[in-house]
C-alpha cells in the first residue's frame, strides 16, 4: 500500500512530477558527462601504459608521466636484468617533439619507440598497414584522429620530425592523448634518431616479473639497487600520470567540480519538488497521523515517493547520457560509460533524492495532526 | 451504565495559544463514554467541543487533568505510544471526510488497517466487508472526486469501523450534507453504536440529528452545561429509523 500510495501521490500532479523527472535527469546527465569525462580522460592518460604488458616501470627521478619522463643512460637495464624475480626489461622511448606538417607548419608530437619484435608495448587499433612495415627506415604510426592536426590525409603520407623524413606506414583509430599531441609509434632505433638519443638510452625499462615472484618484493630491490631512480608499478605510475594531467592542471578538478554540482543542482530541485508534493498533501498526511499512523509509515511513503522519482529521473538520463556517449565515440572528446560508473551514479541518485526526502519529512514531523479537524 | 466507560476525562483543562493570545478552551471537564452509547455533543461555535474531540482522540493532551481510553491513562505518553492508541482503539469520522484523493474508496478504508500493518489482502477483504456494511459494495473502485458528499462520508464511516475501535469520534459528520444524507450517517452511526456496542461521540450543531442521540452533552465556554441521557432513546430510535435507512442508503 505504501508504493501504491506513494506512486498515487507522485503521478496526481503532473506537472509536479514532470518537473522532478526534468531535475533528476538533468543532474544525472551532468554528472554522467562530468564523470564520463573523468573516466574517459582518466583512460586516455593511462592508454599506452594500460597497452603495456608489464609490472615495473624504470625512470628518472620526477617522472610525471609517460610523456614528462627524463633519460636512462641504459646500465639501468642491466642492473634490473641480475635482479632475483625479473625475467624481461623492456626499453621504452617516450618523448614530445616537433611534427612539420608537408605545409610547413609545426605541431606538438608524442613519439613512442618500443621493439616491434617484443611484444611489451606495441600501437593498438591499426586500421591501415601493418605493425611490422615499422620495421622499414622512416616509418611511424599516426592516428586517424588526428590526421587534421598532423596535415596529413592517408597512408603513405610524409613530414618531418626534427627535420628528418618520416612515413605513415601504419594508422590506428582512436588511440588518443590527453593532450590532443598525436602518438606516434615507431621503432626503438628510428626514435632514438629522431629524438637524438644514443644507443642504449631509453626513456623507460619496462620490467616484467617472471612468474611467480612478487611485483612488491622485486619494486624494493630494484630501488635498493637502483637509487636516485623513480621504480614505479604499473598502477603507481598510472596513478602519477593522472594526478599529473588532471589535477596538476586543474582540468580533473574542474570535472568533480562539475559532477558536484550537478549533484547539489539535482539534489536542490528534488528537494523542492518532494517538498511541494508533500506540502500539496499535508492534509493527507495529517490524516494519516491522526488515524494512528506511525512516523516510520509516513517517512516510508515519502521515501518511497523519492526512490520512485530517483528510478524514473535516472533512467531517463541514463538513456540521454548513453546517446550522449555515443555520439563522442569518434570526437577528440572522450567520454566514456561502463557498468562501475552507471552502479555509482544510480546510488549517487538514489542518495540525492533521499536527502532531497529529508527536507519533505521535516515538514511532516511538524504536521500537527489537529488540523484534521478545522478543516 | 451496565459497562465501564470506554473513555473518561477527569477535570481535562485545555489552553490553546501562546502569551497573551492565550485562550483556557476546556475548563474542567469530567465525562465517560461507555460502549453502546451514541452521544451528541452540542455547543456554540468556540465552545471548545473540537478541542475535546481532540484530546479523547489522544491527538491533543490537556493542560492540566487526566484522560483514560480503554483502561490506559494517556498522560505523559510519547507520541508514538498515542499514535498506537488512536490507531488501535479510536475511529475518526471529520466534516471534510479526509478521503485521500488518489485512492478508490475500497483503498481508503485499506489504509485504514494498512497503518495497523494488516497484511494488504486480509485489508482488502475486511475494507469490502466494512463498504458492504455502508451500503457501498458498488462503490470500490470509485475514486473520492467520483463520489457524492454522502457516499463519502459513508466511506468515512467504513474507515472509521474497518479497524474495530471501540470508540468512534465524529466532529460535524453531517455538516457538509444534504439533509437526506445526513440522516442517513446518523442512522448509520447510531446502528454502529448499538449493534457493534461501540462508545460514538459526534460533535454537531445540527439540531436534526438529536432523535439520534442516546446522550446529549452540552458545552459552553469550554464547560459542559449539561449532560442528558434519555431513557427512551436508542433502541427505539435505532428501530424507528431501521427500515427508512436502508431506503436512502440504496438512494
Amino acid at each position: 500500500m505504501i508504493i501504491t500510495l506513494a506512486m498515487r501521490n507522485l503521478f496526481y500532479d503532473k506537472t509536479s512530477l514532470a518537473v522532478t523527472i526534468v531535475g533528476i535527469l538533468f543532474s544525472v546527465v551532468l554528472v554522467a558527462v562530468q564523470l564520463g569525462i573523468y573516466a574517459g580522460t582518466s583512460r586516455i592518460i593511462t592508454s599506452v601504459i594500460d597497452h603495456a604488458d608489464g609490472d615495473i616501470w624504470i625512470s628518472a627521478y620526477g617522472t610525471k608521466s609517460i610523456e614528462e619522463s627524463g633519460v636512462l643512460t641504459g646500465h639501468e637495464r642491466y642492473a634490473a636484468l641480475s635482479t632475483p624475480g625479473v625475467a624481461r626489461v623492456y626499453p621504452i622511448i617516450a618523448a614530445f617533439s616537433n611534427w612539420r606538417k608537408p605545409d610547413g607548419a609545426g605541431q606538438l608530437c608524442v613519439i613512442i619507440g618500443t621493439n616491434v619484435s617484443e611484444e611489451a608495448l606495441l600501437p593498438w587499433n591499426i586500421v591501415e598497414g601493418d605493425l611490422n612495415s615499422l620495421n622499414v627506415p622512416d616509418a611511424v604510426t599516426a592516428d586517424r584522429t588526428y590526421f587534421d592536426y598532423l596535415g596529413i590525409s592517408s597512408l603513405g603520407a610524409t613530414a618531418e620530425i626534427n627535420k628528418q623524413r618520416v612515413r605513415i606506414t601504419a594508422v590506428t583509430h582512436g588511440v588518443r592523448s590527453f593532450t590532443t599531441t598525436p602518438y606516434i609509434f615507431t621503432t626503438l632505433k628510428q626514435a632514438r634518431k629522431l629524438l637524438g638519443m644514443s644507443p642504449d638510452e631509453a626513456s623507460f625499462y619496462l620490467i616484467k616479473v617472471a612468474p611467480g615472484a612478487d611485483v612488491g618484493t622485486v619494486q624494493s630491490e630494484l630501488r635498493r639497487k637502483l637509487p636516485g631512480l623513480d621504480i614505479l608499478t604499473t598502477g603507481e605510475l598510472k596513478e602519477r600520470s593522472i594526478d599529473f594531467w588532471l589535477f596538476g592542471t586543474g582540468a580533473g578538478a574542474a570535472l568533480i567540480g562539475g559532477a558536484l554540482l550537478g549533484t547539489l543542482v539535482g539534489t536542490v530541485i528534488v528537494a523542492q519538488t518532494l517538498y511541494a508534493s508533500t506540502k500539496d498533501h499535508i492534509n493527507e498526511f495529517a490524516t494519516l497521523r491522526a488515524l494512528g499512523s506511525s512516523s516510520v509509515y509516513i517517512h516510508k511513503v515519502i521515501m518511497t515517493q523519492a526512490g520512485l522519482s530517483a528510478v524514473l529521473g535516472y533512467s531517463l538520463g541514463m538513456i540521454i547520457s548513453i546517446g550522449i556517449v555515443w555520439l563522442s565515440k569518434d570526437s577528440e572528446l572522450s567520454i566514456v560509460m561502463t557498468p562501475d560508473l552507471a552502479l555509482g551514479l544510480f546510488a549517487l541518485t538514489l542518495f540525492m533524492c533521499s536527502i532531497s526526502a529529508a527536507s519533505a519529512i521535516i515538514k511532516i514531523t511538524r504536521i500537527d495532526p489537529a488540523m484534521v479537524f478545522s478543516r | 451504565m451496565k459497562n465501564s466507560a470506554i473513555a473518561q476525562t477527569f477535570d481535562v483543562a485545555k489552553e490553546l495559544g501562546e502569551d497573551a493570545g492565550k485562550v483556557l478552551a476546556v475548563k474542567g471537564v469530567t465525562l465517560s463514554l461507555y460502549p453502546g452509547e451514541f452521544t451528541l455533543l452540542m455547543g456554540p461555535s468556540g465552545s471548545g467541543k473540537t478541542t475535546l474531540v481532540s484530546m479523547l482522540g489522544c491527538i491533543l493532551s490537556p493542560t492540566s487533568g487526566s484522560i483514560v481510553i480503554a483502561g490506559q491513562e494517556t498522560t505523559g505518553m510519547k507520541p508514538d505510544k498515542l499514535a498506537r492508541l488512536r490507531r488501535e482503539q479510536i475511529g475518526f469520522i471529520f466534516q471534510s471526510y479526509n478521503l485521500f484523493p488518489t485512492l478508490t474508496a475500497l483503498e481508503n478504508v485499506a489504509l485504514a488497517l494498512d497503518i495497523r500493518g494488516v497484511p494488504w489482502s486480509e485489508a482488502k477483504r475486511r475494507a469490502a466487508a466494512a463498504l458492504q456494511s455502508v451500503s457501498l459494495e458498488h462503490r470500490y473502485n470509485s475514486y473520492p472526486k467520483r463520489m457524492s458528499g454522502g457516499e463519502q462520508q459513508r466511506v468515512a464511516v467504513a474507515r472509521a469501523i474497518v479497524g474495530r475501535p471501540a470508540l468512534v469520534l465524529a466532529d460535524e459528520p453531517t455538516a457538509a450534507l444534504d439533509s437526506e444524507n445526513g440522516h442517513a450517517v446518523m442512522e448509520l452511526l447510531a446502528e454502529i453504536t448499538h449493534k457493534e456496542q461501540r462508545a460514538v461521540l459526534a460533535v454537531t450543531h445540527d439540531p436534526r440529528t438529536l432523535r439520534y442521540a442516546d446522550r446529549i452533552l452540552k458545552i459552553e465556554d469550554g464547560r459542559i452545561v449539561d449532560d442528558d441521557r434519555s431513557s427512551n432513546s436508542s433502541a427505539t430510535k435505532t428501530r424507528q429509523h431501521g427500515t427508512k435507512k436502508q431506503k436512502r442508503l440504496s438512494a
